[in-house]
């Protein structure tokens, strides 16, 4: 039915069971705006969100889709900037899953905002001293530069690519790539940076709080390091979920390789630099202002130490040293379970500098309070989950989106009897060639 | 610009003489125009920009003591005038240090509702409008002409009731002063209190009661030179300029975090 | 945003912030205007020769 939207050389499953896919992905979704625009007509009120807990669920989702969403400007600038060749087979995937998180984030920053039609004052009325407007910007100057670095892709598509001027355009943007990919990571290192300041420059916030360089929180610095760090291991991660549901090799392991290798000297020496961060915060900056690491720690069993511990020891330093080993990286089965733990870790990290920050009580008078998202919180936060998985799906069946697609899977040793895979009614080339990364 | 004759609005809050009757919460909402609901009692999503705590000294009877703490915004000076933990954070420069009065503003009209502000705020006396304020019929007649009303989805707080200060300028100018009176210039909650607890005034100015009770240090942001006298949160650099009064200890070190066995704070320099 | 806004100010702040953020949406808007035009007098000249 829509075999000529196919990329040629690749099989996709039959069109009905596409749709129905969709469809279901879809309704989940149609829960998540149902919730959403619950939010805009009745306000936050439809949260579980209070005076202690202005951030709360969606601060911490937007903290991680961005950390995880790294892996885009972390993987351009290698590939782009550094000329790691190889990445190029992975690019195309890293850029569409951060432009899913980069939309993702702006979407919820738009449910979150109390009074979203004055959404712009944030640009209009910038306060430049504000960690949150340098975030606003960085943010969606990046998201343009991801939405560049999609639209090539699109462009790409087969009977797109037959309009001259489509055509062109792609290869022109292909062309000057390097420039926008450049751009991306500037744009990336101060908005990644910028949400770690978020938290860091809380001085009344001993918990939050973070001395540093400048007018940056060492915070800063950490965040941008860690989403560079663990952002590639979603976009391996995601490949490989990939390559599970659709039952095929899509990347090859060369790229795969490298990128777990960087990842895991990344992951390493930022949870070097966490733990040294973690240590001097608890030593020196926490005792002088009359509190001690446990009194962040102990109320409750939820904010319990096994929190930090697992945060930096189980999904820092254990995937980290899976990454760096060339056996630790080769096994599939290590290699998911280091990916897994070092999204869970930066996950974990935002949850802790969003969620656990206005848990704590400052005045020695006031108690924790602790806080369970409503359902609108939770539908709106999967919302961008089902969108991802839709705009994966769509891009993945008509966009040659992993260029070594057709090399590692030949039409003509697919077993003619496998179910879901049915063959695109296009002659078959002799020279596949991958498309342009 | 900073006002050669800049003045510092402060408070101060004597302990010993607050009996916690909430005067100062009733008059501070009446006055204010602060929205409430039918049902108050979850306190983390009512609106009270002055909150009276109960504090205790957790020894059991006949040893118990109890002391109330009232607590209006800080308006905090930060380790540089303006540097407030709220308005060094404010993304869109919606809440604002006013450095003729020293007084934290909230402009609701330019608030969209992010709440870093209320992150930002160790006292949490920062409040959300969850929702649009509801009076009850006949009630918007009552409303007070001076403070605007909030709409849902943007966060207020105490603002020292600077209509007051607006007012009391005005009457100065028709009748030809450039200075307001000490008296001129008085918060709602200061006139409302019976036990006369709080006093409020300018505290750059050596004749103002709040200056004489306190003896701010100007070398050092303002810390109170009065051994009964101090600062919530001293240690994080915030520097208010609301004071309390105790003559017990206890009460004392109940207005910041120490360490076990540390005896009195010492100073710390904090980066603000 | 712009020195028009009435709380701009000509400061270190506005100056390295605003400074950062117009060089970088410089640069995508020239990026991206190249590649229109280019694609555009590429199609219109029927210049075919990258095609694979």
């Amino acid at each position: 039915m829509d075999s000529a939207l196919i990329p040629r050389g690749v099989k996709r499953c039959p069109f009905p069971q596409f749709i129905l896919f969709i469809a279901i992905v879809g309704a989940v979704l149609l829960w998540g705006v149902y919730a959403m625009l619950l939010c805009w007509f009745k306000g936050l009120n439809q949260t579980n969100m209070n005076d202690f807990y202005g951030f709360a669920l969606w601060i911490w989702a937007d903290l991680a889709v961005i950390a995880v969403g790294g892996g885009a400007f972390f993987t351009g600038l290698l590939r782009y900037i550094f000329g790691k060749d190889d990445l190029k087979n992975i690019i195309n995937y890293a850029v569409l899953i951060g432009f899913i998180c980069y939309s993702s984030a702006l979407l919820i920053l738009a449910i979150d905002i109390g009074q979203p039609l004055r959404g712009w004052f944030i640009f209009w009325h910038a306060n430049v001293h504000s960690m949150l407007t340098e975030v606003a910007f960085c943010l969606s100057c990046y998201f343009g530069v991801l939405t560049i670095e999609y639209i090539p892709l699109v462009l790409e598509n087969r009977q797109i690519n037959k309009v001259p001027f489509f055509h062109h355009l792609g290869h022109n943007m292909h062309e000057i790539m390097a420039v926008f990919a450049a751009t991306g990571a500037f744009l990336s290192f101060f908005h990644q940076g910028s949400l770690g300041g978020v938290a860091g420059v809380l001085y009344g916030r001993p918990f939050a709080y973070r001395e540093g360089l400048f007018i940056w929180p060492w915070t800063f610095f950490l965040f941008t390091w860690s989403a560079a760090a663990c952002g590639p291991c979603f976009t391996i991660l995601v490949t490989k979920i990939t390559e599970t549901v659709t039952r095929k090799k899509l990347v090859k392991d060369t790229a795969i390789q490298l990128l777990a290798k960087i990842s895991g000297w990344m992951i390493l020496t930022y949870s070097i630099a966490k733990t040294a961060d973690t240590w001097y915060w608890a030593t020196v900056t926490v005792p002088s202002l009359g509190q001690t690491l446990m009194d962040f720690y102990s109320n409750n069993p939820f904010y319990g130490i096994w929190i930090l511990i697992l945060e930096i020891a189980i999904c820092g330093f254990i995937p980290a040293f899976i990454l760096i080993t060339k056996k630790g990286r080769k096994n599939s089965a290590a290699l998911w379970i280091a990916v897994f733990l070092a999204v869970t870790g930066v996950c974990i990290n935002r949850w802790v500098m969003v969620l656990q920050i206005m848990a704590i009580p400052v005045l020695t008078f006031e108690n924790w309070v602790l806080y369970l998202p409503s359902w609108q919180e939770i539908a709106t936060t999967i919302l961008p989950l089902a969108y991802g998985v839709i705009l994966i799906a769509i891009s993945y069946r008509y966009l040659p989106v992993f260029p070594n697609e057709p090399e590692l899977n030949p039409i003509e040793t697919l077993p003619a009897e496998e179910e879901e895979a049915v063959e695109p009614s296009v002659e078959l080339e002799q020279e596949l060639k991958p498309a342009e990364a | 610009m900073k006002h050669k004759n800049a003045k510092k609005y402060g408070m101060v809050i004597d302990l010993d003489k607050c009996t916690g009757c909430g005067s100062c919460m009733v008059a501070c909402m009446a006055e204010n125009n602060v929205p409430f609901r039918k049902d108050e009692s979850n306190k983390v999503l009512s609106i009270t920009w002055l909150r009276v705590y109960q504090l205790t000294n957790g020894k059991p009877f006949p040893n118990t003591d109890i002391c109330y703490l009232p607590r209006p915004c800080m308006h905090c000076e930060g380790q540089h005038e303006g540097h407030s933990p709220c308005v060094s954070v404010c993304p869109a420069v919606a809440t604002d240090y006013n450095t003729e009065t020293g007084i934290v503003s909230q402009i609701y009209t330019r608030c969209f509702g992010c709440r870093y502000c209320m992150a930002s705020c160790p006292y949490h006396a920062r409040y959300f409008n969850w929702w649009d304020p509801v009076w009850p019929d006949g009630m918007e007649k009552y409303l007070s002409p001076n403070v605007s009303p909030r709409m849902r989805g943007v966060v207020e707080k105490c603002s020292f009731c600077f209509h007051r200060y607006q007012l009391a300028k005005e009457k100065a100018f028709k009748e030809g002063r450039r200075e307001i009176k000490e008296d001129e210039y008085q918060t709602a909650c200061t006139q409302a209190c019976p036990a006369g607890a709080i006093t409020f005034g300018d505290l750059n100015n050596p004749n103002h009661a709040v200056s004489r009770m306190v003896k701010p240090d100007p070398k050092h942001h303002g810390r109170p030179t009065n051994p009964n006298a101090f600062r919530l949160l001293e240690r994080l650099g915030t520097n208010p300029k609301v004071y309390y009064l105790s003559s017990r200890e206890w009460v004392r070190r109940a207005g910041d975090n120490y360490l076990e066995n540390e005896a009195k704070y010492k100073k710390t320099v904090h980066q603000g | 945003m712009f020195p028009f806004s009435f709380e701009w100010i000509w400061d270190m702040g506005h100056v390295v912030f605003m400074g950062g953020l117009w060089y970088a949406l410089t640069i995508l808007g020239i990026g991206m205007s190249y590649c229109i035009i280019k694609a555009a007098m590429d199609a219109c000249r029927g210049n075919d020769e990258h095609h694979h």
